[in-house]
């Protein structure tokens, strides 16, 4: 079956609404061809990936459509970059480096993209409407967006989330399509003793241990309601979109489109159920430490970044203390002035802590040292630190980076657990 | 007769020769592999430490990050990408990589769709993938 574009989509293709347009077509309507997609779909929004240098390419396409004068056609956010440009956190990238990088956020502020630099858009107020169909990249994002805004778009590939924002278009296929938003297999979580589903530490293992079952298909947990938080499904999201190809996860009397399994399933035979044992739950958390060591050299938080509640959870954990070694939190510029606001920016610094916006610590060379341990309360900075940045991992609880960073060696208290 | 040939679905055909690499586990470009030199540097990954440029690629599935298109985009400027992408089913991510530098004018490894189990039954050693998606044993030159 063909591609059917519209009059005006077929327009731009040829060129009628500028060169940027129809180079952008271009990109959708082939990936639309790859992707088995009969036609486009209007998009409210957009969030884009494509705006973290890796290499110069990235930034010589930037180029060539800010160049072009592309213009983004829908409210547009931006996710990371590679600078610090709201706190001046230093990196370690060539002059070469910090040049192209800066050169690449400034062709997307070009095209009118909003300078958030966040990935996580949505503590920033980016929060599509529940049912719209938008363009996001940025994996976490994504898994976000769909699940617990339920709104609908699929993983947009950094360059083709900015060829989705010129156009206000995508390829209509996957995730837009309601049918392909129900649950095919539920973790149940309901024998999980309450004080473990009530802990922050256990949702980025249950999200890992679902992110490596779902590969793409969609999924429903159950057994969590009552214990959900924003900040808590944001991590879920991201450790299972780090481990598996996760775009949309429900969570059964949480998520929008879940208020119970027979909606989420879309009324089929109940399919595949995991009832997840504690077993189960060790093995995948062991999994996020790559290390035995008990030194700890540095601690990261905030992958997604984090909000303002996460940052005074912090301040409250430090109670006044110092901190012995490097702790960066990762957050975007909302939140810092958001804690300016609350008066506290100050006492975090003070205590210790490396506040990092725009960016963060596994996007870009920011830690002191290329080797080492580093520990951290996030199953996405787990999942991909040790390639990106050397250091070992140990995971744990906010509380226990804290008591880690302030001793030097890991401190982790089991008894949740057993 | 002729012998039977593994063939795939063209998804951006083209031609390329090269050895082949199959992965056991999926992967993310982006974490997994090192955009300068092609190298897999995700330490999880069974295939850790081995060069994914200038190899007919088989991947399971591809996993994890939106920005996997920038890392082959990336590969594909500095001739470290592989010569072929062979995928169990198309991915938008990954595939972007390739529609964006046919824009920026830069040569793009050819990617087919193939299933994990015909996958398994390439040759091994060094392969050659035609236009039509065929998979044969190629001598070294």
């Amino acid at each position: 079956m063909p591609l059917a574009l519209t009059d005006t989509e077929r327009a731009w293709l040829q060129g009628e609404g500028g060169e940027a347009r129809a180079l952008a077509m271009r990109v959708i309507t082939e990936t639309a061809r790859i992707m088995g997609a009969r036609k486009l779909v209007e998009v409210a929004s957009a969030h884009i990936d494509g705006a973290l240098y890796h290499g110069d390419s990235g930034t010589l396409f930037g180029e060539r459509l800010a160049a072009l004068g592309a213009k983004v056609a829908v409210p547009t956010t931006l996710n990371v970059g590679a600078l610090d440009l709201a706190c001046g956190t230093k990196t370690r990238l060539s002059p070469h480096e910090r040049e192209m990088a800066a050169r690449m956020m400034r062709a997307y502020e070009a095209m009118d993209c909003a300078p958030s630099w966040t990935c996580a858009p949505y503590q920033a107020g980016h929060r599509p409407a529940l049912g719209s169909d938008v363009a996001w990249g940025e994996s976490n994002a994504v898994a976000f967006c769909n699940s617990v805004l339920g709104a609908r778009t699929n993983r947009y590939g950094d360059f083709l989330d900015i060829c989705c924002a010129i156009t206000a278009r995508a390829p209509y296929y996957g995730l837009h399509v309601p049918e392909n938003r129900r649950a095919k297999f539920v973790l149940d979580c309901s024998k999980l003793s309450p004080a473990l589903r009530n802990a922050d530490v256990f949702w980025p293992v249950i999200g890992t241990l679902f992110g490596q079952r779902a590969g793409t298909d969609v999924g429903i947990v159950t057994g969590l309601k009552g214990f959900a938080t924003e900040d808590r499904l944001k991590a879920l999201g991201a450790a299972a979109a780090s481990a598996g190809a996760v775009g949309l996860f429900h969570i059964e009397g949480v998520t929008p489109e879940a208020p119970d399994l027979v909606t989420a399933t879309g009324g089929e035979r109940y399919p595949e159920t995991i009832r997840v044992t504690p077993a189960m739950l060790d093995s995948a958390r062991a999994g996020l430490s790559t290390t035995q060591e008990e030194r700890i050299d540095a601690v990261a938080i905030g992958s997604p970044h984090c909000s303002i509640e996460e940052l005074l959870e912090l301040d409250r954990l430090i109670a006044g203390r110092k901190l012995a070694r490097p702790f960066y939190a990762c957050t975007g510029r909302h939140a810092v002035k958001a804690l300016e606001a609350a008066g506290r920016r100050d006492a975090l610094e003070t205590a210790g802590v490396t506040l990092v916006a725009d960016t963060c610590v596994i996007v870009t060379p920011i830690l002191s040292a290329i080797e080492g341990v580093l520990m951290t309360n996030s199953g996405k900075f787990a999942h991909y630190a040790p390639g990106n940045t050397g250091y070992a991992v140990q995971y744990g609880a906010l509380a226990e980076c804290v008591e880690s960073a302030i001793s030097g060696h890991l401190t982790r208290d089991e008894r949740l657990w057993a | 007769m002729t012998p039977h040939r593994p063939k795939a679905h063209p998804i951006l055909p083209g031609t390329a020769e090269g050895p082949l690499l199959q992965l056991t586990a999926p992967l993310s470009f982006w974490g997994g592999v090192d955009p300068k030199t092609g190298t897999i540097i995700q330490v999880r990954h069974p295939q850790c430490g081995l060069s994914i440029a200038g190899t007919i690629l088989c991947l399971p599935a591809t996993i994890g990050s939106s920005s996997s298109s920038a890392v082959l985009l990336e590969l594909i400027r500095l001739g470290k990408a592989p010569a072929a992408l062979v995928l169990a089913a198309p991915d938008a991510i990954l595939l972007i990589g390739c529609l964006v530098a046919r824009e920026m004018g830069w040569e793009a490894p050819p990617a087919c769709e193939l299933a994990v189990s015909g996958q398994r039954k390439l040759p091994s050693g060094r392969v050659a993938l035609d236009r039509a998606g065929h998979l044969t044993s190629s001598k070294q030159a």
